[in-house]
Order: C-alpha cells, then sequence, then structure tokens
C-alpha cells in the first residue's frame, strides 16, 4: 500500500438480505485530498461511509483506512477518524461545553487537553455566548459547525462527513466550507458527501454512486469535459438515473 | 385569497420569533418563504397550520380563521413539517396508507398526484421507513401529505436532502399542483428553488424584508457583481478577503462572486494584486446577480 493512500477500497460490498445497497465499489483516497462521495438518494453512501468507519461490516470486499483493515481493525479506525452523521451530530439537551466535554472525553482526551480544546474551538467558532446553552437551541449551520469540530476533536487524519450541510443556510454553508479548506490545508484528508452540486466543484476529487455503483470518478474539471457539460449539476443529471 | 396574514408576532420566552408579519399567498400560487435557520420559517409554518398560537395578529387560510375554524384547515391542508413523523416502523405503503385513512380517502382515489414521487420508492414499499435513506424519507413524507388531495400545501424545506435530480422532478410536481390550483406555501434553503417561485418573502430574525418576484429581486441587488477565478480557491478566497477594496466574497461553485466597495472597480489593480499573492490563471468577469447574493447582502 502508498503511504499517501490514506483510504484504500477494492470490490467492497454491502448486503441486505438479497437487496446490494453497495456493489463492489473500489476507489483510492490520498493524504489532504477534499474526496467528493456523490450519488443519488438510497445510491448507498452512507452505506458506504458506515462500512470505511467501521461501524458496519462489509458483505464482501477489502478496504483500509488510515492503514487499518476495516475487517480485522474496526476499533484503530475509530479511533483514527472522526465522523460527522448524516442525522445525529451532538446531544441537544447538552450545553456546547459539555457537548466538547463529552465528545473530548469518548476520544480518550485528558481533562486538561479538553479544556485547552474546548476554548479554542469556542473562540473560533464564535461561540462564547452561547457556550453555556443547550446545543437544541442553536441554529441548525451553528450545530454542524460546531459538530465539525468536535468530530476532529482528537486530532484524526481523516474526517467523514455525512451530508454535512443540508439544509444550511448560504452563508453559513460557505463558512462550513471554509473549515474544510483549512482542515484539508492543515494534511487531514476529508471525505464528504453533498447535495449541493456547488459544493461538489470545492472538492479535489469526486465519485457519483448510480445503484450501488460508482460509475464516475474525476476531479470536478475532467467530468464536466468528459460529459461535455458546464457544470457538476449536469453531470449529476446526466448520471444520476442510470 | 388563499392565506391571509396579518400582523402576526410571536415570541418565546427572550426570543422574537416572528414580529409584525403581513403578506397575502393567491389562490394556485407558489409562494416561497427564504431566510436563514431560526428566521421564524417554522413558527410561521405552525401557526398557519393551526398547531401553535400567535400571540397577536389575525390569519386565515382558505377563508377559515386559524384559532376558530382550525378544524376545516386541518383537514383542507396537507403539511410536511421539516422534520417530519413518517412512523418508522410501519413500512413505505402502510405509512401511506396510514394518511389516506385518517383523511378518509385511500391511495388509489389520489394516486395520479403523488405518482411521480412516488414511483421512485414503490419498488421498496414493504421496507420499513426507518431503513429508507435520508432523501427516500422525505420522499415518502412528500406523498403523505399529499394524499388527501389538500387545497393548500405547507412545506417546510421538503427538499433537504434529496438528490439534485429528484429535486428537479419535484418542481416540477409542485408546478403540475399549481394547475390543478393548490395553493403551495414552501420553504427551502435552496437558492435555485426560491427561483422557481411565483413570489418569494425574504425573512430574516423574525422580520420580512422584502415581498417581490424573483426576478424584481434579483434587480434590486445593489453593485456590480464579478466572477473571478485562480488556480487555488483557498488561497484566491484568503487573499480576496485581505483585499483593501472587499465589500463581500462568497464561493460559487468554480468561481468566486466578489463584489467591490467603490463606485469604480477596477479589474487591473486586482489582478495585478491577486498575482502579487502568487496567484496564477486569474480570470476577472462581470457577472449577473442571483438570488443567493441578494439573499446573502441582505443577510450581511
Ligand atoms: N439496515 C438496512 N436494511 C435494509 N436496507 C437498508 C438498510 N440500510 C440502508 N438500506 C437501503 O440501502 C440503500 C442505500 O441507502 P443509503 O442510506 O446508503 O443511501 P444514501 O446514498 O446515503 O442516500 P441519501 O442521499 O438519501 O442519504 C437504500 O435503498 C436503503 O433503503
Ligand atoms: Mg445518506
Amino acid at each position: 500500500m502508498s503511504i499517501h493512500n490514506v483510504i484504500q477500497v477494492e470490490g467492497l460490498t454491502k448486503k441486505f438480505g438479497d437487496f446490494t445497497a453497495v456493489n463492489a465499489i473500489s476507489f483510492k483516497v490520498e493524504k489532504g485530498e477534499i474526496f467528493g462521495f456523490l450519488g443519488a438518494n438510497g445510491a448507498g453512501k452512507t452505506t458506504a461511509m458506515k462500512m470505511l468507519i467501521g461501524i458496519s461490516i462489509p458483505s464482501s470486499g477489502k478496504a483500509t483506512v488510515a492503514g487499518f483493515d476495516v475487517f480485522t481493525h474496526a476499533e484503530s479506525i475509530k479511533k483514527s477518524i472522526g465522523y460527522m452523521s448524516q442525522k445525529f451530530a451532538l446531544y441537544d439537551d447538552l450545553t456546547v461545553k459539555e457537548n466538547i466535554t463529552f465528545f473530548g472525553g469518548i476520544y480518550g482526551l485528558s481533562r486538561k487537553r479538553i479544556r485547552q480544546k474546548s476554548a479554542v474551538l469556542i473562540e473560533e467558532l464564535g461561540l462564547e455566548k452561547v457556550a453555556n446553552k443547550l446545543v437544541g437551541a442553536l441554529p441548525l449551520g451553528w450545530k454542524q459547525k460546531l459538530s465539525f469540530s468536535v468530530s476532529m476533536i482528537h486530532d484524526p487524519k481523516i474526517v467523514f462527513l455525512d451530508e454535512p450541510t443540508g439544509g444550511v443556510d448560504p452563508i453559513t454553508r460557505r463558512q462550513f466550507w471554509e473549515m474544510i479548506y483549512k482542515a484539508a490545508n492543515q494534511g487531514i484528508t476529508v471525505f464528504v458527501t453533498t447535495h449541493y452540486m456547488d459544493e461538489a466543484e470545492y472538492c479535489d476529487r469526486v465519485s457519483i454512486m448510480v445503484n450501488g455503483k460508482i460509475e464516475a470518478l474525476d476531479t470536478p474539471k475532467k467530468l464536466k469535459e468528459q460529459f461535455k457539460v458546464a457544470n457538476m449539476n449536469d453531470v449529476f443529471l446526466k448520471l444520476a438515473r442510470g | 385569497m388563499s392565506i391571509c396574514v396579518a400582523n402576526i408576532s410571536k415570541s418565546y420566552k427572550n426570543v422574537k420569533a416572528l414580529q409584525d408579519i403581513s403578506f397575502n399567498v393567491k389562490v394556485g400560487e407558489l409562494f416561497g418563504i427564504i431566510g436563514p435557520d431560526g428566521a421564524g420559517k417554522t413558527t410561521l409554518f405552525r401557526i398557519l397550520t393551526t398547531l401553535l398560537f400567535a400571540d397577536n395578529g389575525r390569519a386565515t387560510v382558505s377563508g377559515w380563521d386559524v384559532v376558530s375554524d382550525y378544524k376545516n384547515i386541518r383537514k383542507s391542508v396537507g403539511y410536511m413539517p421539516g422534520r417530519f413523523s413518517l412512523y418508522q416502523d410501519l413500512t413505505v405503503e402502510e405509512n401511506l396508507q396510514f394518511f389516506a385513512t385518517i383523511f378518509g380517502t385511500t391511495i388509489e382515489e389520489n394516486y395520479d398526484l403523488i405518482k411521480d414521487i412516488y414511483v421512485q420508492i414503490e419498488p421498496f414499499k414493504d421496507r420499513r421507513a426507518g431503513k429508507l435513506s435520508g432523501g427516500m424519507k422525505q420522499k415518502l413524507a412528500l406523498c403523505c401529505a399529499l394524499i388527501h388531495k389538500p387545497k393548500v400545501l405547507f412545506l417546510d424545506e421538503p427538499t433537504t436532502g434529496v438528490d439534485p435530480v429528484s429535486r428537479k422532478e419535484f418542481w416540477e410536481m409542485l408546478k403540475r399542483l399549481q394547475q390543478k390550483n393548490i395553493t403551495i406555501l414552501v420553504s427551502t434553503p435552496y437558492m435555485d428553488e426560491a427561483a422557481l417561485c411565483d413570489r418569494i418573502a425574504l425573512i430574516q430574525d423574525g422580520k420580512i424584508l422584502e415581498i417581490d418576484t424573483p426576478e424584481a429581486i434579483v434587480k434590486h441587488y445593489p453593485k456590480p457583481i464579478y466572477n473571478v477565478s485562480a488556480n487555488n480557491m483557498y488561497k484566491l478566497i484568503n487573499s480576496l478577503n485581505a483585499y483593501q477594496y472587499i465589500h463581500s466574497v462568497y464561493p460559487f461553485g468554480e468561481f468566486v462572486h466578489y463584489t467591490d466597495k467603490r463606485a469604480e472597480f477596477n479589474a487591473v489593480e486586482l489582478k495585478l494584486y491577486l498575482e502579487s499573492k502568487n496567484l496564477s490563471n486569474i480570470r476577472i468577469e462581470k457577472t449577473v446577480a442571483t438570488i443567493e447574493d441578494t439573499f446573502m447582502e441582505l443577510a450581511k
């Protein structure tokens, strides 16, 4: 395995009964890359991501994440990655500070380290005024930014973001992407799904899944050339209905 | 008028969720409520669907008062809340069946209304709703809100989590529902969808900033706007943000949209500046404002 490929996937498959949700997908992701993982509803993105982060056992195929095998070293994977789920991100009934402390604890950070991280994080996100408020009372966009920071509290090598900007307003969405750029700039690999096609343009490379299979994978520029269209939205429209 | 809202206000403990909101929606109109998170959109939907009382003001839906005639309203409107409440342990078909039954109708009777969306999830009709993907749930929730052929349809962020192809089909369907004289009040975080409404209200902090057709709203954009691109997006944004004459910079797909503080913008000067920041392949071209630009300018 090349040391530069932090994710290596070959023939990865997931079946539920006789339904194949992820059908023999193969790809590699390099260190520091922003990798956009696109596809229509039900294409299998979340299912694939769950296998990569070690919380769902593949039916067949091979995959290593951060150098660890998803079959045999799922626990080590969980410690070296961050994950922001499509639905659940933070505890609504805990305050901002309590959430940070809680997740810091889960990742085994020392109390001192948690205190430091907490202060830095709250300042960077401009959450000083609401640090002791319940997360449930925050606007969605703020929650998502906090959630992203919390998913990186243990300085992971890779973060997996499942639709982090779904429903987020235009300004906050852009602030979120600035955070992604910043992380990638520091060498963190970002694996992200989105249904916003302007965001697909911000990725270094993009894959498009259709009915469990990866049907296209390249830089946004090359994909637009390949399908002879002006933007990623049209690339998606051409592919997604199979 | 299909929906009349007059001077509606609503506060929670110390938050003014809605402040003196007024607007009217005509029968068969597709009316968009556009605003950032926490602007008060969901509060407005809940008041109009009789699930919440306003502190002040009046509102009617199909001529019925939201307070005194709430029963009639509940019978004749469809509501798809942002955080919807499907029955996770019922199958796709059972969920739909359930909503049809409580409104005294059948799936067959109004099948043509939901067909375009339903065919996409029909192959999975025996799957429990809890096991659907995020966007598939959203489609099912919409079918459930439509199955009793409502006169007025309230859709609170119906396409959040829905993929681009399905969003397109979804809006084509809304246009067809409109032809059947169904009034639609819809909120969305997608600005390209705002452009598809007959009229939109931009709301922020519980107040309406502007109500007009999308075309008119875009015309009100105050500044010339430029597409800028270079070899490195992240560096480009950071450099523009540090430029002394910047008014705003926002990434827009493969470009950023830039506006300048001064009345006379100098493209050559900006190009030189960006080159001094070690950027290359610099392009600067005038472009037209979109609803998204207008929205971000107003919300600034
Ligand atoms: N536990 C499960 N049992 C049965 N089917 C499942 C299960 N989990 C997921 N599926 C099915 O697998 C397919 C892929 O779902 P997945 O959630 O991965 O899609 P997705 O690409 O993330 O879609 P979205 O964009 O809507 O989030 C869907 O048909 C879904 O219903
Ligand atoms: Mg998903």
